[in-house]
Formats: C-alpha cells, sequence, structure tokens
C-alpha cells in the first residue's frame, strides 16, 4: 500500500488561488462549497509584519476520526491509503463532519457528506491531484512516502515538518514546511 | 504525472487534431453490456481569461467543457493554470452572457434593448457609419478596444478611413514604461515582460504585487526565485502578497517612488556598486546621470519617502553587490502620477547600470527570429482625409493610440468632431478615469456600438450590443509568443458558439461587407487566414492544430555573451541613460524628482490594485470566480479604524474630494496599510442590472477617480491622486 502523502511549502504559496478553482473543476464541487482553501494568518504590528498562506484540505489521517464515527463504514480507508467516502453508503447523518478537527468536511446539496479525495481518480491515471499539477507557485507537492527517492520523502527528510492540530493525534498526511509561525494551526 | 510531452502528442494525436469535439463514447466494453462511456477530447488552445495568454488544453466531454489545464508546451503556462484560467469555464457557461444581437430604442444609456437579428443589427451599424462619413468624414469614428479582438476592428476602421483607435493598455496602463524602456533601451521588456526572474538573486517589486496580479509564468518564477532564496525588495504602501515573502518591505509614502529610485541610484554611484564595464561598453550618458542624481541622498528621501535612509542604503547596497542578477522588474500598470516615464526611466537606468539588461537573473533579450508580416488582406487602407488625433499632442505617445484623448476630442470636437464609437472588448466605465466625462462624450455621440461577451457597464451605453462567442468557442488570430525563444500559439474552437453569439472576426468582416468593404476580408473563414498564414511562415498548421504551441528553441539568446551582443534601437546605438531624444523635446533628459500632493488630515489617497481571482472588472459576474471574491474591501489601517470606531466588516462608504460617493463597501481592517491610504481590489461594483451576480457589489474605485494627472511625455495617465474619506453612513 502506498503512503500518498502532501507537502506543503508554505513560502512558495503565492495566493493566487489556483488549486481551489482547479479543484473545484476537477471534481466537480458543488456551487458554495470548496475541497481546499488558502488561510492567510498576518501576525505583527505595521510595518513588522510577518504573513503566512496556508492551504488547507482534507489530511487522510491515518487515525481518522471520520472513519471512527461514521455509522455506515461509508467513510473509510481505500486501498491506496486514502481516507474516502462510499457516497451510496452516506446517510447523511454528518457525523464525520463534526469528528473532523480540519474542518474539512462539508455536506453536499444532495445531503451527503464530502471532501477531498486526493483526486484518487487522477492517482489511479499517474497523474498529480488537480491542485498539486496547477500550483504555480510548486508550494503543493504530491507523492509516495513509502517510495525514499520520492520528491515529498526527500523533502520531509530535510525539512521539519509540521501537521496541523498534532495534539489532535490524527496523524495527519498532509506535512507544512517552511512555515513562518509554529502552531497556531 | 503532468501531462508530459510524449503523454500530450498522444493524447492530441487521438482526437486527430479536430478542433471542436464531438460526442465519441465507448459503446460496448467487451461487449459485458456496460453503460456506454464518453470519452473526453483534449483540444489546445490559447486563454483570455487576462492578456497572459497561456496555452489551454481544454477537455471537452460531451460536447461541454469540464475542465482546462494549462499546456505544459506552452512557457506562459507550463502546464498550470491560474484560477481565471480555470474560471473560463464560468465565463462560458455563465447565464448572464450576451446571447443575441441588441438594439437600444430608448434614450442613449438607457439600455431599453430590443432583440435583433445580425442582419439587422449589422445593417443598422452599417446605415449609420455611413451617414457620419457623409456628414463629418470616416475619422469621425473611433475604437476604442482591448484584447485579440482589436485586430479585426482596427482592420475594419481603417478600411473604412479612420485612423482613430485607442488601447486601454497605453495610456492607463504600462504605455509609460514601453515609452521609457524604449527611449532607454530601444525596446520595452515584452508582454510578458522578459523577466529572468526564476535566476534572480534580488527581486525588486516597486508598486508591482505579483502574485496578487497572478501572470502565470512570472508568478511561477517568483515562486522559484523565492524558494531559491532570492532576496525580495519589497516598495508598496500596503504589504502584499509578494510583502509577505520580502526579506525588506519598505512601506513607502505613495507617489514618492521616484524620490526612493534617485535615491538608489545615488547610493550605487557613490559606493561604485554599478557595472562599470557594462557601463562603459553599452551605455551613455553615465556622468550626466552622476551628477543629476547627487542631491537625492538617502538623507533626503528619507524625508520624501519616510522610509529610514538607513534602510535606502541598505537595500541598495544588496541591489548593488548582487549585480548584475537583479530583476527591478518594470511593472505594468504604471499610471500612476503626471512623471510616470520619468519614474519608470529610474528603473530603467538602475537595470542599465546594475549591468542587468541581457544578464541572467535580469531582463533577457528578445528571442531572434523574424517571420514575414501576413496581413489580414493585400489591399492598402485609404488615406485618411484628416490627421489622426489619437496621439494628442503627446510627442511619445505609442501605436495604441491615447484613450482619454479619444473622450476629450468626442466632447470638445476640437480637432473635429468624433461622432462614433466603437468599445470591443473593453469595460470603458470601469476601464477610463472620470467617468462622468465619458458619459458626457457619449452624450455628443450618434453611434456607440459595443462588441463584447458580456453585458458590463460600459455595453449597457450602446446604442447596438454586438454579442462576441468567448475564446472558447472561436477563432482568433495566431500569437507570437516573444518568451526566452520565440514560439507560435493558436485559439481554436473547443465548442460551438452558443446562443446567437458569434467571434470577433465573423462581426467585423460582415460589417465590412455592408460597408462595401469586403476586398478587406479576401478570407471565407478564419481558419482559411489562419492556414495560409502558417503556409506562408513554414509552419505545420495541423502539427499546431494538435499541439497547440510550436516554439523555435534555435530562437534563443537571452544573455550577453561574446558571440551574442545586444542592439539598443536608440539613436546612438547604446543604452541611453541621458537621453537626447527627451532633452529635444524639452523634457528633463534625466529624471528629476517631482513632488506630488499628499492628502490633507483626515483624506486618505485611494490606492487600487489587483486580486488573483478576478481581470479588471471583466470576471466579477464570472460564477466560478465570483464565488471565490463576490466583492471587494476597503482596506484601512487599524489605528485608523480604531480612532473612528470602525470594526472589520462594517459597511462604510468612500467619497472623494469631488464629493462622488462609492457603493457601500466592507471595511478591511489591517496592518497591511499605510495610515495614509486606503486600497481597493479594482473593478467591482458593476451598475450594470444585467450582471446578476456583480449588481453593486462592493465599491468601484474608477467612480472615486474623478481626477487625474496627465503625463505630457506619453499621454500616460495618473490616477492615483484622488484623496478619499470615510463615511459611516451607508
Amino acid at each position: 500500500m502506498p503512503k500518498y502523502v502532501m507537502v506543503i511549502d508554505v513560502e512558495r504559496c503565492i495566493g493566487c488561488m489556483a488549486c481551489v478553482i482547479a479543484c473545484k473543476k476537477e471534481n466537480n464541487v458543488a456551487d458554495g462549497y470548496f475541497r481546499t482553501r488558502v488561510v492567510e494568518e498576518v501576525r505583527g504590528e505595521f510595518p513588522y509584519l510577518k504573513m503566512e498562506l496556508r492551504s488547507e484540505l482534507c489530511n487522510h489521517c491515518e487515525n481518522a476520526p471520520c472513519i471512527d464515527a461514521c455509522p455506515t463504514r461509508a467513510s473509510h480507508r481505500a486501498k491506496d491509503g486514502t481516507v474516502q467516502i462510499d457516497k451510496k453508503k452516506c446517510i447523511g447523518c454528518k457525523a464525520c463532519i463534526l469528528a473532523c478537527p480540519y474542518d474539512a468536511r462539508y455536506s453536499t446539496p444532495e445531503g451527503v457528506a464530502d471532501k477531498c479525495t486526493f483526486c484518487e481518480h487522477r492517482i489511479k491515471e499517474g497523474k498529480k491531484p488537480a491542485c498539486v499539477e496547477t500550483c504555480l507557485g510548486k508550494s503543493r507537492i504530491f507523492g509516495d512516502l513509502d517510495d525514499p527517492n520520492s520528491e515529498v520523502s526527500q523533502l520531509l527528510k530535510k525539512h521539519d515538518a509540521a501537521v496541523r492540530l498534532e495534539f489532535a493525534g490524527t496523524k495527519p498526511r498532509v506535512f507544512y514546511i517552511n512555515k513562518k509561525f509554529a502552531g497556531g494551526l | 504525472m503532468s501531462i508530459t510531452r510524449r503523454n500530450f502528442l498522444k493524447i492530441a494525436a487521438a482526437t486527430g487534431g479536430l478542433a471542436i469535439a464531438g460526442t465519441s463514447t465507448v459503446t460496448s466494453v467487451l461487449g459485458l453490456g456496460k453503460k456506454p462511456v464518453s470519452l473526453p477530447q483534449y483540444i489546445p488552445t490559447t486563454c483570455e481569461m487576462c492578456f497572459w495568454r497561456c496555452g489551454v488544453i481544454a477537455k471537452v466531454v460531451d460536447g461541454k467543457v469540464v475542465k482546462l489545464d494549462g499546456n505544459p508546451l506552452h512557457p506562459n503556462s507550463r502546464g498550470k493554470l491560474c484560477a481565471r484560467g480555470h474560471g473560463g469555464i464560468g465565463l462560458l457557461y455563465d447565464p448572464d452572457r450576451l446571447k443575441t444581437p441588441l438594439i437600444n430604442t430608448g434614450a442613449r444609456g438607457e439600455a431599453k434593448f430590443k432583440k435583433a437579428s445580425w442582419d439587422e443589427a449589422l445593417g443598422f451599424v452599417a446605415d449609420k457609419m455611413q451617414k457620419i462619413k457623409e456628414k463629418y468624414g470616416a475619422e469621425s469614428i473611433a475604437l476604442l478596444t482591448h484584447g485579440t479582438i482589436s485586430t479585426y476592428f482596427m482592420h475594419l476602421l481603417q478600411a473604412f478611413g479612420s485612423p482613430n483607435f485607442a488601447m486601454p493598455s497605453f495610456a492607463l496602463c504600462r504605455g509609460a514604461r514601453g515609452v521609457a524602456f524604449e527611449l532607454t533601451f530601444g525596446e520595452d521588456v515584452g508582454n510578458p515582460e522578459r523577466l529572468d526572474i526564476q535566476n534572480s538573486k534580488v527581486v525588486v517589486l516597486i508598486g508591482s504585487h505579483l502574485g496578487e496580479n497572478a501572470h502565470n509564468s512570472q508568478c511561477q518564477e517568483f515562486a522559484e526565485a523565492v524558494g531559491k532564496d532570492a532576496t525580495v525588495i519589497v516598495v508598496d504602501p500596503r504589504f502584499s502578497t509578494a510583502a509577505g515573502k520580502a526579506k525588506y518591505w519598505l512601506p513607502i509614502k505613495p507617489a514618492t517612488d521616484l524620490a526612493l529610485l534617485l535615491s538608489w541610484i545615488n547610493v550605487i554611484i557613490n559606493e561604485g556598486l554599478y557595472d562599470k564595464e557594462y557601463v562603459a561598453k553599452y551605455t551613455s550618458g553615465f556622468n550626466e546621470v552622476a551628477m543629476a542624481v547627487k542631491e537625492y541622498t538617502p538623507e533626503w528621501a528619507e524625508k520624501e519617502t519616510d522610509i529610514p535612509s538607513s534602510l535606502i542604503v541598505d537595500t541598495a547596497r544588496v541591489i548593488g553587490k548582487n549585480r548584475p542578477h537583479v530583476l527591478i522588474h518594470p511593472g505594468r500598470h504604471t499610471a500612476w502620477y503626471s512623471d510616470n516615464v520619468q519614474r519608470q526611466r529610474a528603473v530603467a537606468i538602475l537595470t542599465a547600470l546594475l549591468g542587468a539588461y541581457g544578464r541572467p537573473g535580469g531582463i533577457y533579450l528578445s528571442p531572434k527570429k523574424k517571420l514575414e508580416p501576413v496581413f489580414l488582406s493585400d489591399k492598402d487602407y485609404p488615406e485618411p482625409q484628416k490627421p489622426a488625433l489619437n496621439k494628442g499632442d503627446y510627442p511619445f505617445a505609442g501605436e495604441e493610440g491615447v484613450t482619454h484623448v479619444i473622450v476629450k476630442a468626442t466632447l470638445t470636437e476640437q480637432p473635429y468632431p468624433i461622432k462614433g464609437w466603437f468599445i470591443t472588448g473593453t469595460n470603458i466605465m470601469k476601464a477610463m478615469p472620470n467617468q462622468r466625462d465619458t458619459l458626457s462624450a457619449i452624450q455628443k455621440l450618434e453611434l456607440l456600438v459595443a462588441v463584447d461577451m458580456m453585458p458590463y457597464d460600459g455595453v449597457m451605453l450602446a446604442d447596438v450590443v454586438l454579442p462576441e462567442c468567448t475564446y472558447l468557442e472561436r477563432h482568433d488570430d495566431l500569437f507570437t509568443v516573444k518568451e526566452r525563444a520565440f514560439g507560435i500559439s493558436i485559439r481554436q474552437p473547443v465548442v460551438q458558439p452558443m446562443y446567437d453569439s458569434k467571434p470577433g472576426w465573423w462581426i467585423a468582416k460582415e460589417l465590412g461587407k455592408r460597408l462595401g468593404l469586403e476586398d478587406y476580408f479576401p478570407w471565407n473563414t478564419f481558419e482559411d487566414f489562419l492556414k495560409m498564414k502558417c503556409e506562408t511562415w513554414g509552419i505545420d498548421y495541423s502539427e499546431l492544430v494538435k499541439k497547440g504551441y510550436i516554439s523555435f528553441p534555435e530562437s534563443e539568446a537571452p544573455y550577453i555573451t561574446s558571440d551574442n551582443q545586444p542592439k539598443f534601437k536608440t539613436p546612438s546605438g547604446k543604452i541611453e541613460l541621458y537621453s537626447k531624444e527627451l532633452k529635444e523635446k524639452g523634457f528633463d533628459p534625466v529624471p528629476k524628482y517631482t513632488k506630488h500632493k499628499q492628502p490633507p488630515e483626515g483624506w486618505f489617497r485611494l490606492i487600487y490594485g489587483r486580486a488573483p481571482v478576478h481581470t479588471f472588472s471583466r470576471t466579477t459576474n464570472n460564477p466560478s470566480l465570483w464565488e471565490l471574491m463576490k466583492e471587494n474591501t476597503a482596506w484601512v489601517n487599524a489605528k485608523v479604524a480604531k480612532k473612528m470606531g470602525l470594526k472589520n466588516e462594517d459597511y462604510i462608504v468612500l467619497i472623494n474630494q469631488d464629493g462622488v460617493k462609492s457603493n457601500k463597501v466592507r471595511i478591511k481592517v489591517t496592518e497591511r496599510i499605510r495610515e495614509d491610504c486606503i486600497y481597493l481590489v479594482h473593478g467591482f461594483s458593476s451598475t450594470s442590472k444585467l450582471l446578476h451576480r456583480a449588481y453593486l457589489r462592493g465599491a468601484d474605485d474608477q467612480q472615486l477617480i474623478t481626477k487625474y494627472d496627465i503625463d505630457p511625455i506619453s499621454g500616460s495617465v495618473g490616477m492615483r491622486v484622488n484623496f478619499v474619506k470615510i463615511s459611516k453612513e451607508v
């Protein structure tokens, strides 16, 4: 089983939002919803300021509370190790949405849970997720952490990576490098 | 995996190079009785969500565009698209699109439109044009235009007998830069600019917020430079996204940028940080510049700019010591004050002193490729009977013409009346300053025709509206791309035009026919013309159709080497630090500092700029992009807001020095702006009720720009001269 992860080089994000729209179009995400976002955090006082642009999405956690919370096993770990939702099994109870500490899930207008899939349909074809493919800054990097030669493995070897809400113990598979602010995720 | 060249060729080959995708399905999968599956088709074309003209690959399923991606072969996109590029689908399927020709039956600007057939609408326009020609002469019809449609309508206008066209891209955007670089280096820096950012050790952004202006390949290179630890210096009264990447953010007092630039030149010359060999070999006028900048010390500049002199010296040293791998971004929207050309000249001079022109990390040289010009027809244009007025009295106005001259001539009827306007591909109400002048000028017209895709504010003023189809539904002229290597990019329809909309070339041709100008449109379809053009240029048309982009790698020679010496097309053949051309026309041959008015107590300077998800005012109604940014906000410094008792996201109204009130706009209380400025993202608050999403959302910066300055050298407009105050009465 591969271990797909996303590394986000915070310093290289220029906030262009190409990822957000590419994701919507690729996955036909319903109006009013997004599967990924770019959060802008500014600290300091004029003129001594620091800013961080942080892409956020489903972390495809190793200890995924959404899977535990799901009463019908609609939320599950797929064969490729990613966390996925079987829409046919979803009864729209929203338990997974509440269980996710990252606000990564939403309920579609049809009433089923939805979120980032790491573009599993593209991974199958050997492509990168749509957001990664179009990232102008190459701030989003995707690959198999079990492959020591992959770019993600190399990057995580070189950098002290952070994950969001580490204390939640979910073991996210989205890693942040070159962060300006420790914590606060 | 990105689409590799090989894979992409395979995909393209599978589509058989068919421009418009039909539905192709696999009807039986091994006879197992599965449902038929529609096979996607991938068709390359060229984007027009902004002016960067990226290569796009459209994914079309069942005749519907489902995804747009960057063409990896195209150097402007490199396999990636910005948010707007991806949002092109939103334009195509926007239900608010113009669907049929419209004729206004009410008073001018009343927008009491009735639907008309193309024949009726074009006949109406042709008839009016002939009447204006008989009464006032053909020159009395003018064209305000932007984008690829300009090609056909400039052709039509000149065939008709008028030389009076103008593009906002000159006076209202990058004209001053073009003039300054032409005066200094003998040519402009290109569009897109020939900036070698990925190799820069220092990137200086002065009034340019790269990232928020999502210029695709340039953003890619900027991130690359940041990733390689280039030192970024950002000069901006606002802490832009780029400033967030900067080692040095210089929150300059607006209108004093020239002081900083001259002071940097002062330090670089005084400390001997310029490239002596390069300056001796390629430039003229060094001594004059050295003399002229003596008075512009960092201590002097500190008082003007609000930037500590120590910081001016530090940054000058960083710039000087990293020469020539320094990129002083020449900017795009350079229409700030009355001395735009001189400010941009200072950028050009500084670039030359650092030896950064033609060097890695600076501005790379144009690719070397000459193609024989191919015209839309071989027939010569008739000689206009009256002199062109579109360049005004500005000795260095560019070939693109000066928009405000057209407005002024229409208003004053001097030197002769202008009685007809075509507006094609530009939203004049949001592009041009002083909307009241524009509206008054329009009242003097006998004909106003708008050709566009959406019912923008400017379109609503027209007597006749002609609906153009979108860039995903039409052929356009070939794009010659001058990146590091030269290349050709094609735009071709990926789906059939929707509704009763038509390509720009078709509209111009059909109108031409009705004006007796059919000889100027000798091709049946635009594809015929493109094929002929390709044949003349020795390009395989079918290959271009399949790949979308053809490169000429042998044309690439970006840097100065012993056998790649630059040619400067200036009178002296050198980089003219001292400009004799300017001197001859009565202007300062070396830039001098001009002081501009600062806002009085209680007033703020209105500054404006771009957001990465919108292009001018053209995308604010796009369903895909609107969703991400529905309205703009007025950025106000946190201390100011606190003093005034304003909370983040409260609605406020801005009132300018002439008493003009904006629409209500949310306040963004932030540390990211100086206390003496208010910032708006440009292009919001549409007044067109037919734009259902954009209508009266946010505030229109252009509405507040009632006052403007003009640069006497080029005719470039200065639009950062308006002061506003905040009203809580919404």
